[in-house]
């Protein structure tokens, strides 16, 4: 005979408030095979486990059934309590009677009769438990790093650090990310390159680092600890290693007609170029859809001028397998598409810029050489309006509903850039509110109308009119005194949203990493594993898990690095014993289920069978690789013999449950 | 029995049938709008003004009066109000009861005889019941 | 496919022009159209008023009718299809303006936002398509450098109206450049003409049609077309020093298809 054991905790009123505990208990040791039943305050602190230990030993049970919160909570607390007395730890079921009961009900009546529902169901449930023995997997102590920006180089930075091996995925054919774009950082105003480029040059240096950039992620398999990754290294057109990084090819190209990603379209680019200066690796990269070689055949400047010759225009993709313990995704961040915003005229006159592009305007590297002028004229401008949230806190169908954070701090920052360096240049800031959260955060806004006069203005931006000659005529509103605006700035710049990077929903899926609505990467758990992915050994750093400044991306890349570090020191990873189990005599063998499989964990093997009637014979079954198996379940609802079960969730198991509850 | 200036309110939040709590108060109305220079209300005041209760700020407003109807506010709202509504539940407020009419034919401002038809539709129904 | 027509009333008197040419160029293109049988004016501006009924019902008649003589409404004026349109949104989308319509109404079978409704440009660049068009042109219109005029009613809302892109249409330069001018792209032409203040109080039109038209000449245009009988109206009679001259685009377009030619015109 069974010796079930049930454990109901009030977790302080969260339960007990709303539930009758006593009733539930009282109601439980009527069941057959409940051979003891109690309630406990706090069934999760040493004295609750206590009690659970000395009932085990006291009525001899041999299985266990806790009314508590939900197992995502306490269900390990459980399973090692059991452990530590001898019962194995799948012995043990959680009925869910707050989250799922006393949280979600008010009358006490109706909670208690649900939360002995559960308990029922829970019950009959644990009756069918079946001991299960968790396997080993190893873990391959390499990780992968996509994205080559801030938040990118400093996970791989940490995580080479600590001597694990890292390679960094990066798209671009250089690694830096927008803060190589980026003039100043705030809080502190200091230049953003002076900052940056060390931590580059160290990832390039580290002896446990390797970057592959103009790459992308080709395929991925495998699971925590052990992924197997192709990683495709797009043709550059040159040989690396023997470019010297002259930069002669990328001055001598003729096709310049194409706008520079890293300028922001504010000049062109060659066909075949370094994106800037530091680049990392410093070879160039031949874009194939502007080079006149590749599109007519003639040409081949660059060959004839390189001293090395180091061009290759017969190169191609080449795909790398590799194997990784963890994956991080780094993949960044990039601003809105403002065609939806016709009124605010960016498109329509040059002199409507982004935020980003003012970057590049003030930027000493930049393509005006630092000087800040209207890129319709060429002249400095007298005045300027900055417009904030661009598309950010807009819930119609052409913005974004969340804040992106960062905007008020540059815009303060971008206000400071200009006084600084042009004090008689007129700077005014339209705002909806100034958000500036963080350590000297206020202060330094502050600073931009206490010491540098910036006109902050609270009311929005309406239409931006031009005409012909590059005059704009700009109408706002300035709620605080209730006028009706007319201004005649030289220059609008425009805080647009931020949103994740285009592959972000691509990489998503082939990682079964979850995103949200508006492709963020989302977090096991927003407040308690904010750098994890609910999917085991995929971990978030930067602004592709949601909106954030440079000091947020560097802690959170450290965070990550920190998960990635813990697992990687272990040598071997305990595996999902609730996995899929063919029931070999009943299996027809016709791989339904490796077709519904998303892991690619099953596969039909021809092996001698023992039969129905006890017979042998020779077919076709499926068999699940226990380590592959995520326990989804799909295979079981598809098998059309039933003779896949989930162990730990088997046919019988839910079906009792269920039965239970009707 | 005197109806209150709360439940007055009420009424034209009714007749309006826009969100006026999603308002977050930008001003991309008012910046918008083409008539603002003639407004003593501006819109994102008359949203306000309607969250809030103050039915007496809206129906005392001539902004009402110099709206277009064109929609430029709704369309350029980043939460979806439409302040262009709320115009229009004042205007139907006021002109709805006795004596609320506002255009008197006799005393049109002098038009030609190239003036559609349209427009007298339109500025009747806008003013008069 | 029947194209039903909704003229309304300005187009039966003060704006014949647009009409005429209309329905002379419709016959041209192969989409002739088919008046409907009893129409009633649309009411000109839209109801938003929730409690709205009556002044929904000439346009839900209207819709009615186009349902059973094969689902399609051609209109034409700006304001008749912002108000047709919407009022047929309304009656596909909310429930309540659908039910009481139909209490009212009592139609056989009711009425909930089935019929199409087409603008007249939607069929020249949907059913027609503008490369066809270019290829019916008898007379283009070369070197004449002409401002489009939307207004404010032909596209918003424009997650109703679903006519072009709301800031930057695109569909009146599509259709000037198939009947061989030039379009010219300025700020202004998507913002009201001030409307029925026309006849309220003209000071507001005169600003605004003032900012339209110098908006419009600033960046170069020579003429205006429109499909609004008030913003032709306004446009030209608002006009302060600026003053370009206005047609609507069925006059234009029946130029180019040589329609005018030995013709009544």
């Amino acid at each position: 005979m069974q010796k079930i054991g049930v454990f109901v905790c009030w977790c302080g009123s969260n339960i007990a408030g709303t539930v009758d505990v006593a009733a539930v208990v009282e109601a439980v040791k009527k069941i057959p095979d409940v051979a003891y039943a109690v309630d406990y305050k706090y069934m999760c602190s040493e004295e609750g486990q206590k009690l659970i230990k000395d009932a085990v030993v006291e009525y001899g049970l041999d299985r266990l059934v806790v009314c508590s919160c939900s197992p995502r909570m306490h269900e390990a607390t459980f399973r090692k309590c059991a452990e530590s007395i001898g019962i194995n730890p799948y012995m043990v079921e959680i009925a869910n009677i707050r989250e799922q009961c006393s949280w979600v009900l008010k009358d006490v009546a109706v909670a208690t009769e649900k939360a002995i529902q559960l308990a029922k169901a829970a019950i009959a449930k644990v009756r069918f438990n079946d001991p299960l023995h968790p396997g080993q997997s190893q873990v391959v102590k390499r990780a992968l790093v996509i994205g080559g920006g801030i938040a990118g180089i400093q996970t791989a930075l940490d995580i080479a650090d600590a001597g694990y091996k890292v390679d960094i995925l990066e798209k671009e054919p250089t690694i830096g990310g927008k803060m190589a774009q980026i003039d100043k950082t705030f809080p502190t105003l200091d230049c953003s390159a002076c900052i940056l480029t060390p931590k580059m040059v160290d990832a390039a240096c580290h002896e446990n680092i390797t970057i592959h950039t103009y790459s992308e992620l080709e395929a991925v398999s495998g699971y925590v600890g052990n992924f197997d990754v192709t990683i495709r290294k797009k043709a550059r057109s040159v040989k690396a290693e023997i470019c010297s990084g002259c930069g002669i090819c990328t001055e001598k190209c003729p096709a310049r007609k194409t706008p520079s990603e890293f300028d922001e379209g504010l000049r062109n680019r060659g066909a075949i170029y370094i994106p800037f200066a530091q680049a990392i690796p410093k070879v160039p990269v031949i874009d194939r859809e502007a080079c006149l070689k590749f599109k007519t055949g003639k040409c081949g400047v660059c060959s004839i001028v390189c001293p090395n010759k180091a061009i290759d225009y017969t190169q191609e993709d080449e795909l790398i397998t590799e194997k990784y313990g963890a994956i991080v995704l780094a993949t960044g961040f990039e601003l809105i598409d403002l065609d939806k915003y016709g009124e605010l005229g960016y498109g329509r006159s040059k002199n409507v810029i982004t935020s980003m592009q003012l970057e590049r305007l003030t930027n000493a590297a930049g393509p005006t050489e630092g000087h800040l002028v209207c890129p319709a004229t060429g002249k400095e401008p007298k005045s300027v309006v900055i417009v904030s949230c661009v598309g950010s806190r807009d819930t119609t169908e052409r913005g974004k509903t969340y804040c992106s954070k960062v905007c008020c701090m540059y815009n303060a920052k971008h206000a400071m850039y200009i006084r600084e360096k042009y004090p008689n240049v007129d700077v005014t800031v339209f705002y909806i509110d100034v958000r500036t959260p963080g350590k000297g955060f206020d202060e330094f806004q502050r600073r931009a109308v206490e010491e540098y006069g910036v006109h902050y203005v609270r009311g929005q931006v309406g239409k931006v009119l031009s005409d012909k000659d590059g005059n704009l005529t700009v109408f706002a509103s300035d709620l605080n005194s209730g006028k009706h605006l007319m201004l005649n700035p030289d220059l609008v710049v425009l805080a647009c949203a931020v949103k994740p990077a285009k592959d972000a929903r691509k990489l998503a899926s082939m990682l079964t990493a979850s995103i949200d609505t508006n492709d963020f990467y989302v977090e096991a758990h927003p407040k308690l594993r904010p750098v994890e992915s609910p999917t085991a050994g995929i971990f978030l750093s930067g602004m592709c898990q949601g909106p954030k400044d440079i000091p947020e991306t560097v802690s959170q890349a450290g965070a990550a690095a920190a998960k990635v570090i813990g697992l990687l020191a272990k040598d071997k990873l305990m595996t999902n014993p609730c996995t899929a189990k063919c029931n070999e005599k009943i299996c027809s063998g016709c791989l339904t289920c490796t077709k519904v499989c998303p892991y690619g964990a099953i596969s039909g093997v021809e092996k001698e069978v023992i039969t129905l009637n006890g017979t042998r014979e020779k077919r076709v079954v499926a068999v699940v690789n226990e380590a592959l198996c995520q326990g989804c379940g799909a295979c079981t609802v598809a098998c059309p013999s039933a003779s896949m079960d989930l162990q730990g969730f088997t046919n019988k198991q839910i079906l009792a449950e269920v039965d239970a509850l009707c | 029995m005197v109806i209150t200036e709360k439940e007055k309110a009420e009424m034209l939040s009714q007749l309006a049938a826009t969100n006026v709590s999603h308002c977050i108060q930008c001003g991309r109305c008012s910046a918008n709008c083409p008539v603002a220079w003639k407004m003593d209300v501006l819109p994102h005041r008359m949203v306000y003004a309607l969250l809030n209760g103050e039915a007496d700020t809206l129906l005392e407003a001539n902004s009402p009066w110099k709206c277009l109807s064109c929609f430029a506010c709704a369309q350029r709202c980043p939460k979806g109000v439409s302040p262009a509504a709320i115009m229009e539940a004042v205007r139907l407020t006021a002109i709805r009861s006795q004596g609320g009419n506002k255009l008197n034919p006799n005393e049109l401002e002098n038009y030609n005889d190239k003036l559609p038809q349209q427009a007298l539709v339109a500025a009747f129904r806008k003013y008069n019941k | 496919m029947i194209y039903n027509y909704y003229p309304g009333c300005t187009l039966s008197t003060k704006a014949k022009e647009l009409d005429e040419a209309a329905r002379k160029c419709a016959e041209a293109l192969g989409f002739p159209l088919v008046e409907l049988p009893e129409w009633q004016c649309c009411g000109a501006v839209y109801p938003m008023a929730s409690d709205a009924i009556a002044e929904r019902l000439s346009a839900v008649r209207a819709l009615a009718a186009a349902r059973e003589n094969g689902g399609v409404l051609v209109t034409l004026c700006s304001a008749c299809h912002h108000v047709i349109k919407r009022v047929n949104y309304d009656m596909a989308n909310n429930k309540d303006i659908q039910q009481r319509v139909n209490n009212y109404l009592g139609l056989e079978v009711p009425y909930t936002g089935e019929t199409k409704v087409l603008h007249y440009l939607e069929v020249l660049r949907d059913v027609v398509g503008f490369d066809n068009l270019k290829a019916k042109v008898v007379k283009p219109l070369q070197g004449r450098q002409i401002g489009a005029y939307y207004g404010c009613l032909l596209l918003r809302p424009g997650q109703v109206m679903s006519f072009d892109d709301v800031e930057r249409p695109e569909i009146l330069e599509n259709f000037i450049k198939a009947i061989g001018a030039t379009p010219v792209i300025y700020d202004m032409r998507n913002e009201c003409c001030a409307g029925y203040m026309a006849v309220t109080d003209k000071s507001i039109c005169k600003q605004m049609v003032g900012e339209i038209q110098d908006s419009a000449a600033n960046a170069g245009a020579g003429e205006f077309i429109t499909a609004c009988p008030l913003c032709a109206y306004n446009l030209l009679e608002n006009a302060g020093a600026t003053k370009l001259p206005v047609s609507y685009f069925t006059e234009v377009l029946a130029e180019a298809l040589g329609l005018n030619e030995g013709g009544a015109d």
